[in-house]
């Protein structure tokens, strides 16, 4: 944007935009591998400096939202209140802004220029290293923030696992513009049948049975595990897609949500497989590069399909499926895919779900989860790889830093979902499209 | 044989009959009209020939193949391509995925080539886009490719709408009602677009339209419909002058209330 037409008093946000808008991913990347690194140096002595019981594990939004809630109870209940702690605020910020904060802003600013000049030597060898080097960086970057603590672990875990299921649901309930229901029943038929794959081959278990065969490289089978999963996931699909060739709308949604129910008791009535107690004793194999490595492979796959024309007649169907049919598409096989596909990526999360946890039971895949998804895709935004990726994050987090408030987190979230869809209905980043040339590329500014 | 031979069908919605013992014979390069007051059962027709409905009896025979039982997109893959009254677009979709999205049949690189954007894939949707371009120059509306299609002139949408349905490369084109709610210069500009489009692909066309002056520029036959029924059959001025047409369009001269 020139001068000319860039509004005399620029809003903060503006101004941040700008400030940012010469930096590539890349840059990104190394403000936040800064931020951790320094963090895992002086992290430590500077929360002990600070006076802070110990080290904020969510950026200080943990501490200051449990002082908060201790407020909050103080108010409602009258329980008694360490006024001391009041000072947690401003000592959380500024820890927040000094480990974080300032430095990501800096790093990421100041080497936009080398930074745009890597990305550009990268893009030149050819876009499949230019992906791969930047994602290896994220890795990395991941890696050193999760070491820090257990909870740190498995908070990145699930949130990558949402991630993925967020983006499988989207294909359904964005691209394809149906509401499923269904998903978290295609989730638990990952999670059981890779938990059946892992537990029942490999593991002496009360209910599955000693170990079939044992030996010290099992977890390369974990992909088999996964696969399995979400194939059984993707048959178990057949039965909402095959209603959805004469039904569409409210009557599919509630089609979909009988499929839930179905999936959930058939696991509960189930004694074969746990009852409502489930399974559990997975073997430890969902690390944290096995999820990323998988969850960055179905982010590939759903956006190479939602980018083609197979994938873009999904849209034609949502838009107008008379048209659709008049040029040609066969509207059955798209709607079979987007199900199958969906449930099939829904399957795989499912599996490390299960696998992250070491546990999985019918309890799990309760309508609440299905509510959480349903907020993750519709709060980040329809028909938008960014939005699954925004919302699955962003509602993740939330709920964590919310954590300390307990039930009262349950009015804070929905509140947010109410004010994003009054003022952007089809939620924050929908219908944009997710261009790996342009996401891994430099930011080429004039 | 003609090219599209549809026989004494017949069909009814509940107890309406909404086409009786219709006939067409449509030859190749031919250009057939079809008009009639609102009701009478044009468009009716249409989905019936093209499958979105089946016909209570008759048969529709296209190129020798017998179409009735035949889904839209087989019928639309077959070269029997169409467009809608009131055009039937996707409000997301820009102007070029318009028109890639009527290669939909055409495409072999199939759901693993789409998942793994594999290297057939990459050749096949770059010679869609280019396929997908020239069209959209031939139609005039290259300038608006990456827009939506939403946010193009009427005029504009009306020719994305025959752009999409000529990439099918279809050899019989149905029109339904081509220039409705067009001023008289954008109606010009599209009777020229049609009659360009026929010359170039030596395209049969059977049009639905309520203007006579469209007619008569495109038409070499003309049947008028009333109630479900073909009440005459001719030339366009045949048809115009004949009694029965007129009396449909304007009422009986004396009616009793």
């Amino acid at each position: 944007m020139d001068e000319m037409t860039a509004p005399a008093k620029a809003g903060l946000a503006d101004r941040l935009g700008a400030f940012f808008k010469p930096v590539p991913l890349l840059g990104y990347l190394l403000g936040f591998l800064f931020c951790v690194l320094l963090e895992q140096l002086a992290g430590k002595g500077f929360s002990e400096l600070l006076g802070l019981p110990k080290m904020p594990v969510l950026f200080g939004v943990l501490t200051i939202f449990k002082v908060v809630a201790g407020l909050v109870n103080l108010l409602i209940k009258g329980d008694a209140f360490a006024w001391a702690t009041l000072v947690q605020i401003p000592t959380a910020l500024i820890y927040l802004s000094v480990i974080y904060l300032i430095p990501f802003c800096v790093v990421a600013r100041a080497t936009a220029k080398p930074a745009n000049a890597i990305a550009r030597y990268l893009q030149g060898m050819t876009l499949v290293v230019a992906v791969l080097v930047q994602l290896g960086l994220m890795y990395a970057v991941l890696h050193v923030w999760s070491e820090v603590s257990d909870y740190r672990l498995i908070t990145l875990k699930l949130t990558l696992v949402a991630v993925l299921f967020t983006l499988s649901l989207n294909i359904i309930n964005g691209y394809m513009g149906e509401f499923s229901c269904s998903h978290p029943g295609f989730m638990a038929i990952g999670a059981y049948m890779s938990s059946l794959f892992t537990v029942g081959l490999f593991t002496n278990d009360k209910v599955l049975g000693d170990a079939v065969v044992s030996f010290s490289g099992a977890y390369l089978s974990f992909p088999l595990a996964l696969l399995f999963g979400g194939i059984m996931a993707a048959l178990g699909a057949l039965i909402i897609a095959i209603p959805s060739f004469k039904t569409r709308g409210d009557y599919l949604a509630i089609i979909s949500l009988a499929f839930l129910f179905i999936v959930k008791s058939f696991f509960e009535n189930m004694q074969a497989l746990g009852g409502s107690r489930g399974i559990s004793g997975q073997p430890d194999w969902a690390t944290l590069p096995v999820i990323f490595i998988t969850v960055a492979f179905g982010i590939w796959t759903i956006n190479n399909f939602v980018t083609s024309t197979l994938g873009k007649a999904l849209n034609a169907v949502r838009d107008d499926e008379i048209a659709a049919e008049a040029m040609t598409v066969n509207t059955r096989q798209a709607k079979m895919t987007a199900f199958m596909f969906g449930a099939f990526w829904a399957g795989v999360a499912g599996g490390l779900l299960a696998h992250v946890l070491r546990y999985v039971n019918p309890a799990m895949f309760s309508v609440q989860k299905l509510a959480e998804v349903l907020a993750m895709v519709y709060f980040g935004g329809l028909n938008s790889v960014y939005g699954s990726i925004v919302g699955a994050v962003s509602i993740s987090l939330l709920g964590e830093a919310l954590r300390p408030l307990e039930i009262l987190k349950w009015i804070f979230i929905p509140l947010l979902l109410i004010l994003v869809m009054i003022y952007r209905p089809t939620g924050l980043i929908a219908f944009k499209e997710f261009d790996v040339r342009q996401v891994f590329g430099p930011k080429e500014v004039d | 044989m003609p090219l599209l031979q549809v026989s004494n069908m017949s069909h009814n919605f509940g107890g309406l009959q909404a086409v009786s013992e219709y006939n067409l014979n449509l030859d190749p390069g031919q250009i057939t009209g079809l008009i009639g007051p609102n009701g009478a059962g044009k468009t009716t027709i249409f989905n019936l020939i093209t499958g979105i409905y089946r016909p209570t009896v008759g048969s529709v025979c296209f190129d020798g193949v017998e179409l009735v039982g035949k889904k839209p997109n087989d019928t639309a893959a077959m070269g029997l391509a169409r467009t809608f009254q009131e055009m039937k677009l996707w409000r997301h979709m820009t102007v070029l995925e318009h028109i890639k999205m009527a290669r939909y049949s055409k495409l072999t690189y199939g759901l693993m080539g789409a998942f793994l954007d594999t290297p057939k894939r990459r050749r096949e949707e770059r010679e869609a886009t280019e396929l997908a371009m020239e069209y959209l120059k031939m139609f005039a509306v290259h300038q608006f490719a990456h827009q939506l299609v939403v946010n193009l002139p009427y005029g504009a949408q009306r020719r994305v709408e025959m752009a999409r349905a000529m990439v099918i490369e279809p050899k019989v084109l149905l029109l339904d009602e081509p220039t409705v709610g067009m001023t008289p210069d954008e109606m010009m500009a599209m009777i020229e677009v049609v009659r360009q489009a026929h010359e170039r692909f030596n395209l049969a066309i059977f049009l639905i339209e309520h203007r006579l002056k469209v007619v008569h520029e495109l038409c070499q036959q003309v049947q008028a419909l009333v109630f479900g029924k073909v009440l005459v059959e001719g030339t366009p001025d045949a048809v115009q002058n004949h009694p029965k047409v007129i009396e449909a369009y304007i009422g009986e001269q004396e009616v009793e209330f």
